[in-house]
């Protein structure tokens, strides 16, 4: 019987090409995608779901982002934990901040995401705390629901 | 004086390390995909709390009386009935298709879809996904065909809670 002989190919390269095409496509898509804002998410509030929930077309003028707990007395701003009865203080520095850069305090705009099982009355409580401190526009948050459309 | 011959032979490449540079674009590709988060889109209701009452004056007579719609709690928060001056709706759906007959189908500066305006008078324990589904209904659907959002009512306004007791 005959054998083949082995001949010597020398070092054999694999082509890194594709890998290499594939890993910048891979981290290209993460990067676009990552999110290092905090201010805006905070996982212990669980949003209400709304189909008509869709992103703002532009961004608000001076959002103040305020989370409302599940039980409704304590808010979350700015990472802190506040009970609502003591907002003011806060909603107080927000004010300077808002007139050291020149703005009108009708421009700020409150950013509720409220618990989707908190009590609507402690809601419409935190509510009352802003205005109290001067402030008009507000805006209840809500999660895009996209399984039940219609 | 000596000069170098620089000059490669048939068989010499100049091999590149790649090594260092695949090294990095993992540890890149490992960092992104770890503080990757998968977060759902949002989206916000406007809704209109003014300072004072009055200050916008008088309503116009031209413009419908405030749409009050009363939703109650049961114990447990959950939701107990849906009343929109003083008719009682046996769900959102019913209350979205009354509210579409008031406005009609009329739409400007000036039309009744603009002009009109809702007061939620929610029980206080209600859970608050309730109320964001009754603003939901009460400010627009999804139209199955065009997939747009149609808009309903705009203004939307809380009725002030009596002080708790305690």
């Amino acid at each position: 019987m005959r054998l083949n002989k082995k001949k010597d190919l020398g070092v054999l390269e694999g082509d890194l090409t594709p890998m290499i095409d594939m890993t910048f496509q891979l981290i290209a898509f993460f990067m676009v995608l990552i999110n290092f804002s905090q201010a805006e998410q905070d996982d212990r509030v669980q949003l209400p779901e709304s189909e008509l929930a869709k992103p703002a077309e532009g961004p608000l003028d001076y959002p103040i982002t305020l989370h409302l707990m599940k039980t409704g007395e304590e808010v979350v701003m700015g990472g802190q934990v506040i009970p609502v009865g003591s907002l003011s203080v806060y909603l107080e520095k927000e004010k300077s901040v808002i007139r050291d850069e020149g703005l009108p305090q009708s421009d700020a705009t409150i950013v509720i995401r409220a618990h989707k099982d908190a009590p609507t009355g402690m809601v419409q409580e935190l509510i009352a705390e802003c205005q109290k401190n001067g402030f008009e526009k507000f805006a209840l948050r809500a999660k895009e629901d996209v399984g039940n459309p219609g | 004086m000596k000069v170098r011959n620089n000059k490669l032979g048939p068989d010499e490449g100049i091999e590149l390390q790649m090594t260092p540079m695949i090294d990095i674009v993992f540890q890149l590709l490992v960092f992104f995909i770890m503080t990757f988060k998968i977060v759902a889109m949002e989206g916000d209701f406007n809704i209109k709390m003014p300072l004072a009452a009055l200050s916008d004056g008088l309503p116009d007579e031209d413009d419908i009386p405030p749409m009050t719609v009363k939703l109650s709690a049961d114990a447990a928060g959950n939701l107990g009935s849906i009343r929109m001056n003083d008719i009682a709706y046996p769900t959102f759906q019913k209350l979205r298709e009354r509210i579409i007959s008031v406005i009609g189908t009329e739409r400007g500066p000036n039309s009744t879809q603009a002009t009109a305006e809702v007061e939620l008078d929610c029980d206080f324990n209600l859970k608050y996904t309730h109320v964001i589904e009754a603003v939901t209904h009460v400010s627009g659907y999804v139209d199955p065909s065009t997939k747009q959002i149609v808009k309903l009512v705009e203004k939307i306004k809380f009725k002030p809670q009596p002080p708790r007791a305690g």
